[in-house]
């Protein structure tokens, strides 16, 4: 009997019942990430709603920098325009970091194959009857990812002023460093690589030109983005673990549940 | 060493077929071509396969390895436990033929549609010059050997044939990025990798990177910077207000869109 399907078992294919011959444990990867970003999801959801626990002295959670809404004193560096806001001060500059993820070109093919199954690994049929990828809305707004991007680059700028602030200890004098400090630091540098390895910053540093030979100094940033760019999707990973521990360590600090070892 | 390799090979045509068992006898350091080579010579004389430099270098014996899309003369069986069963199919995006051998033509449909290189004037003494920073860039694409295994593996015309005529798959987008990226080429065809050739229809899961033979950084290097430069055609508001106001990049000059 003739297939009427459209995919590997369609009526001009060899045909093959199994939808996948792959013998290996394909379905790992998928798993994996599924796992770990509906745990760093939820995390980050209650984190980002929560609206309280997020400065230490002198340390300020990642997901509330920089802290423009009705936040706790010593929080806002950059003052308070949105003081009115209702709502957790996170839920007004949490666009920017999580719209740059979403769009990301590593995460795109992380969440396609995990969540949406399209595909769930190579040679492996998808579920879906119909498909038309990015060409339509939502998805054709992914190619918003370069807005993204000169968003994540304030955003690192910020989070890097963080840093330098959190070389004080808790009465705010200069010159101190503790363990939050250390994360913040690793953090940052994490953050800085998944953005500058970013593949829109590859294109407009130089990607983009026709004549290298033309633009020397473009086409050896090009040259630096390109080498960091075969490590994106691992820096994307490690920064999305540091942001959520950096987080972490201030929530329990600010609660009181333990106390920040200092260094000096 | 020898020992007896058991293959499960697809035997078939248009009309049906069937995996079918065979026991045979390969030794160290042969590959799964060989075994196929030694199956038709010895119990299946009309056993279909495509092949013909064993070397990796033709792009012709493309076919799927226990479900994965691989060349066969370049999958070594020391890859595989001798015990285990190894799975040969043909490829499972193009309409079969018989038993290994596809009809590939789809590709060709789709080379036709690609316009070719059109460089511009030669200079004064006959010639034409590019530096060595911009031959080599397109180095990396010039490795690909038509093999379509990435056609093969990609999801968007492997489980969906509706989506073949609007299509064009990866190892175009490839082309396309190599010509967009020559300095010597006269064309824009941004607007047409967009359009007719679906290069939004990609979602970059980066099957066809995983599967090349030649190791050719397919969605890093081609189909990301082809679908960013698209951006800069169609989506991105800065590069169009630039334009109206004459703030043009000199890059682009001499290019007329296909």
């Amino acid at each position: 009997m003739a297939s009427t399907d459209a995919g590997v078992t369609g009526p001009t294919r060899a045909r093959i019942e199994e939808r996948t011959l792959r013998q290996d444990r394909w379905w790992l990867s998928p798993l994996a990430t599924f796992v770990v970003f509906t745990a760093f999801v939820v995390y980050a959801t209650v984190r980002a709603f929560m609206g309280r626990d997020y400065y230490a002295s002198p340390y300020l959670s990642p997901f509330y920098s920089p802290c423009l809404g009705d936040c706790v004193e010593g929080a806002s560096d950059f003052g308070q325009p949105f003081q009115a806001f209702p709502l957790s001060a996170a839920l007004i500059i949490l666009v920017f970091p999580l719209g740059f993820r979403m769009t990301c070109y590593y995460y795109r093919k992380a969440y396609y194959r995990a969540f949406w199954l399209s595909p769930p690994a190579c040679g492996v049929a998808e579920p879906h009857s119909a498909y038309s990828g990015e060409t339509r809305f939502p998805l054709i707004l992914q190619n918003a990812h370069r807005w993204f991007w000169y968003a994540a680059v304030v955003v690192g700028l910020i989070l890097s002023f963080d840093v330098v602030l959190a070389f004080r200890n808790e009465d705010k004098e200069w010159g101190h460093m503790g363990l939050g400090t250390l994360l913040m630091l690793v953090n940052v540098i994490l953050i800085w690589l998944y953005t500058l390895s970013c593949h829109s910053c590859r294109h407009a540093v130089g990607g983009r030109l026709r004549h290298f030979s033309k633009h020397p100094v473009r086409y050896r940033l090009w040259t630096w983005v390109s080498r960091l760019n075969v490590h994106h999707g691992r820096y994307a990973w490690y920064s999305l673990f540091s942001v959520a521990l950096v987080d972490l360590y201030i929530y329990l600090l600010a609660i009181g549940a333990i106390d920040d070892v200092r260094f000096f | 060493m020898s020992y007896d390799l058991t293959l499960r090979v697809w035997r078939g045509d248009a009309d049906g077929g069937e995996l079918g068992d065979y026991t045979v006898e390969v030794s160290d350091g042969e590959v799964v071509l060989d075994a196929i080579h030694r199956l038709q010579a010895t119990q299946a004389g009309d056993l279909a396969v495509r092949w013909n430099c064993k070397a990796g270098k033709c792009g012709s014996c493309s076919a799927e390895i226990n479900g994965r899309p691989r060349l066969l003369c370049m999958t070594r069986l020391s890859d595989f436990d001798p015990s285990e069963t190894i799975t040969v199919t043909p490829m499972r995006s193009f309409p079969v033929i018989r038993d290994l051998v596809t009809d590939v033509s789809f590709n060709y449909e789709k080379a036709r549609e690609l316009p070719s290189f059109a460089p511009g004037p030669r200079d004064d003494d006959g010639k034409r010059r590019m530096m060595q920073v911009d031959v080599e860039r397109g180095q990396e694409f010039r490795k690909c050997i038509e093999c379509f295994l990435c056609q093969n593996t990609c999801h968007v015309v492997r489980d969906h044939e509706e989506n073949k005529p609007a299509f064009a798959g990866p190892r175009f987008f490839l082309r396309y990025a190599e010509l967009d990226m020559h300095p010597l080429d006269t064309h824009d065809r941004r607007e047409l990798a967009q359009g007719a050739a679906g290069l939004g229809m990609c979602n970059i899961t980066k099957c066809c990177t995983e599967v090349c033979p030649e190791g050719i950084r397919i969605t890093d290097n081609a189909i990301i910077p082809m679908k960013e430069r698209v951006v800069d055609r169609k989506f991105d508001p800065l590069v169009w207000l630039g334009n109206r106001i004459g703030i043009r990049s000199k890059d682009d000059e001499g290019r007329t869109e296909v």
